[in-house]
C-alpha cells in the first residue's frame, strides 16, 4: 500500500474511498431480480488476513444498511474505525490470523460499488433513478461473482448483522454448497409491516426535500442533506431501545440549565440525532438510500420459495443466529421462526438470545456474551472445516 | 482406550454415560433438556456423533454456544413438533420428561423424530419416596428430587410401572431398560419386578416404535 503523503490535502478520490475494486459483467450480465440486467457493474471491497492454499477459511462479511466495506480499517470518508473493527482482527471473533476476511459495499451502495451515484457506462451520467430496483438476492448475485473471481469454491463463512443478516440467510438458501456456515444476527427472513413503515418515513423525508430533484439532484450540483438527515435520525431510533436512550440521555439538557422555550435542541437526546443526521450525510448517497432500504422491504425468503423450511430444504450449512433481547426492530421472534423453519429440516443451528439493553445497534458493539458465543461458533466450525488454529 | 478418553469418561455423570454408551459412534443425535452440554460435548469429541441440544435455560444455551456446541433455546413441550420424522437416529430426555406440561405427547413426539429414544426419569416409587409420605406425611424429597413441593420444576412424577403402563398405551417398543441409582450407576434388577420399583432411584428405557 502506498504511504499517504502528509503534504497531500486533495480531497480522495473516489477509487481511493473505495479500496479495491473490480469490475465483472465480462464473464456474463448480471440478472437482477427485476428481470433487468447489468452488462457491467463494480464491486468494491475489502480484505484482512491471508487466503490459505486451498482456499477454504474465506469469511465474507456482509454490511447492514448504512454500512460498506470499510469493516476493519479506518473509514476513508470519516478517518473512524471500521464499523466492526470490535470483530476482525488479530485476535478478535474473526480472528485475521485464522480467517481470511472478505467485506463488500452491496450493490445499490455508495462507496464505490455499482449504485445510483456511479456512471452508468451506458450514458457516461450518474444513474440516479434509472438505477434498477434491486434486491437482497441480487446483492448476494454480485457478491457471488467477487467470490468467483478470488476463485474461492465455498465461503468458509458468511455473517453479518441487519441487512448482513439478510444477506447471510441468502446466502445460505441460494448457494448452500458454496457456504460452510452461516451467521444471520439480528435478522429476520423478512421485512416486518413496521420496518416497511419506518423505511417509508425515510423515503418520504428525502423525496419531500427540494433539494432531491427527482433524484436528480446531481445535476442540480446540490444533495437532499436535510430529507436524508432526518430519514437517518428517524431510522437512528428504531436501532436503539427506549432503556439504552433512558440511560444515556434521559431528559438531560444539551448544554445548557433550564429549557429555552424555543425549539433549539434543548435536549441532549434531539442534539445527539441531529449529530448522527448531520455526520450522516456526509459519507451517505441519499439514492443509495432508497433503494438499499427498498431491497429489504422487498426481502421475504418464504414468499420466495413457497414456505420457510422450503428456502432451506436439506441444507447443509451449519447456522448460528443471534439476536438481542432488547431489539425491537429484528425482534427475537424473527430469529425464532427461522429457527423453526431450519428444524423442520433437521439443519445444524444454534440460536442465542443475549440480553442486552443496547437494542439492535448491539451487533455493532462490544457485548462480551455476544462475542463469546461467535467464537465458540467458529472455533467449532473451523475445526469441523479443519482449519488450521491460529 | 486413550488417557484423553478415560479423562472425559471421568468428568461425566454416570447416568450420561450410561447413555453415551448406548449410542452409536456417528449417529445423529438430538439431546433435548441438555443443560451445559456435558453429553453432547462427550458425544461429538469422542464418538463422532452429530449432535444437536435443546435447553430451556437461555444461560445454558449460551454456556454450549460458546462451547462450539449447536444448541438452541427451547421447550420439550412447543418445540418438538417442528421436526421432521426420523430426523435424528437417537433422541435423548434425561431428567426433563417428569418437568413437561404433557409427558405422553412428548413421549410420542420423541419415538416420531428419533428412530430410538433414551429416557431417564426418578422414579416415585422408590422407597424413600413412599416413606416420606406414608410414614412422615410430607411430600417426597430425595437426593434426585430435592426441591420442595412449592418450587419445584416436576409436576409429572411418575413411577416405573406407571411408565411402562404409558409405554404400552402409545404401543411403543421397550428396546432396552435399566434401573440405575442416584448417581447414575447401573444396579442390575429387571425392571418388570416391584423389587425394580421400590429400590431403583432412577430408571432408563430405550424406547422405539412398534
Amino acid at each position: 500500500m502506498a504511504v499517504a503523503d502528509p503534504m497531500d490535502v486533495s480531497p480522495l478520490s473516489e477509487s481511493a474511498a473505495a479500496g479495491q475494486v473490480v469490475e465483472l459483467g465480462a464473464e456474463g450480465p448480471l440478472r437482477l431480480d427485476s428481470g433487468t440486467e447489468l452488462s457491467r457493474f463494480s464491486v468494491a471491497y475489502q480484505t484482512y488476513g491471508v487466503l490459505n492454499a486451498d482456499k477454504s477459511n474465506a469469511v465474507l462479511v456482509c454490511h447492514a444498511l448504512t454500512g460498506d466495506q470499510h469493516a476493519a480499517n479506518a473509514h476513508p470518508l470519516t478517518q473512524k474505525p471500521g464499523w466492526w473493527d470490535v470483530m476482525i482482527g488479530p485476535g478478535r471473533p474473526l480472528d485475521t490470523n485464522r480467517y481470511f476476511v472478505i467485506s463488500t459495499n452491496v450493490l445499490g451502495g455508495c462507496m464505490g460499488s455499482t449504485g445510483p451515484k456511479e456512471i452508468n457506462p451506458d450514458t457516461d451520467k450518474p444513474w440516479g433513478l434509472s438505477f434498477p430496483v434491486i434486491t437482497i438476492g441480487d446483492m448476494v448475485r454480485a457478491q457471488a461473482r467477487l467470490i468467483d473471481y478470488l476463485g474461492i469454491d465455498q465461503l468458509f463463512c458468511v455473517i453479518g448483522g441487519s441487512m448482513g443478516g439478510m444477506q447471510a440467510l441468502q446466502w445460505a438458501s441460494a448457494y448452500p454448497e458454496r457456504v460452510f456456515a452461516s451467521v444471520p444476527i439480528a435478522a429476520a427472513s423478512r421485512h416486518s409491516a413496521q420496518n416497511i413503515a419506518f423505511h417509508e418515513v425515510g423515503r418520504q423525508a428525502i423525496m419531500a426535500d427540494r433539494d432531491w430533484h427527482a433524484g436528480e439532484y446531481h445535476t442540480h450540483n446540490t444533495t437532499p442533506r436535510a430529507g436524508l438527515a432526518v430519514a437517518r435520525m428517524a431510522a437512528h431510533i428504531t436501532y436503539l431501545s427506549e432503556a439504552a436512550l433512558r440511560r444515556k440521555f434521559g431528559r438531560k439538557l444539551q448544554d445548557r440549565e433550564r429549557i429555552t422555550f424555543g425549539f433549539d435542541a434543548d435536549f441532549q437526546v434531539e442534539s445527539y440525532l441531529r449529530h448522527q443526521g448531520m455526520t450522516f450525510v456526509d459519507r451517505f448517497d441519499a439514492n443509495s438510500y432508497l433503494y438499499i432500504t427498498r431491497a429489504m422491504d422487498y426481502f421475504d425468503l418464504a414468499a420466495e420459495h413457497g414456505s420457510l423450511p422450503a428456502a432451506f430444504k436439506k441444507t447443509p450449512v451449519r447456522f448460528c443466529l443471534v439476536s438481542f433481547t432488547s431489539d425491537w426492530l429484528f425482534p427475537t421472534a424473527d430469529s425464532r421462526e427461522v429457527v423453526k423453519a431450519l428444524n423442520a429440516e433437521a439443519a445444524n443451528v444454534s440460536f442465542v438470545e443475549v440480553d442486552t439493553d443496547k437494542g439492535h445497534d448491539a451487533f455493532l458493539l462490544d457485548e462480551p456474551e455476544f462475542h463469546k458465543t461467535l467464537v465458540g461458533f467458529l472455533n467449532g466450525a473451523a475445526d469441523r472445516r479443519g482449519l488450521k488454529k491460529p | 482406550m486413550s488417557p484423553a478418553a478415560d479423562l472425559a469418561r471421568a468428568a461425566l455423570r454416570a447416568d450420561l454415560l450410561f447413555i453415551a454408551d448406548l449410542i452409536e459412534p456417528g449417529a445423529r443425535v438430538l439431546d433435548i433438556g441438555c443443560g451445559d452440554g456435558a453429553l453432547l460435548h462427550y458425544l461429538s469429541s469422542e464418538r463422532g456423533v452429530d449432535g444437536r441440544g435443546i435447553e430451556i435455560s437461555q444461560t445454558g444455551v449460551n454456556a454450549c454456544v460458546s462451547h462450539g456446541l449447536s444448541v438452541i433455546q427451547g421447550n420439550a413441550d412447543t418445540d418438538l413438533n417442528d421436526y421432521p420424522d426420523g430426523a435424528f437416529d437417537y433422541v435423548v430426555l434425561s431428567r426433563t420428561l417428569q418437568a413437561t406440561r404433557n409427558p405422553r405427547e412428548v413421549l410420542a413426539q420423541l419415538v416420531r423424530i428419533g428412530r430410538k429414544a433414551i429416557v431417564t426419569f426418578p422414579n416415585f416409587g422408590y422407597w424413600r419416596v413412599r416413606w416420606n409420605l406414608i410414614a412422615l406425611g410430607r411430600m417426597p424429597t430425595t437426593r434426585l428430587l430435592a426441591d420442595p413441593w412449592y418450587s419445584t420444576e416436576n409436576i409429572h412424577l411418575c413411577t416405573i410401572r406407571d411408565f411402562m403402563q404409558l409405554c404400552d398405551d402409545l404401543g411403543l417398543r421397550t428396546e432396552r431398560q435399566a434401573i440405575l441409582n442416584h448417581t447414575g450407576h447401573n444396579i442390575k434388577f429387571r425392571s418388570t419386578s416391584r423389587f425394580a420399583n421400590f429400590f431403583g432411584e432412577q430408571a432408563l428405557f430405550m424406547l422405539s416404535q412398534r
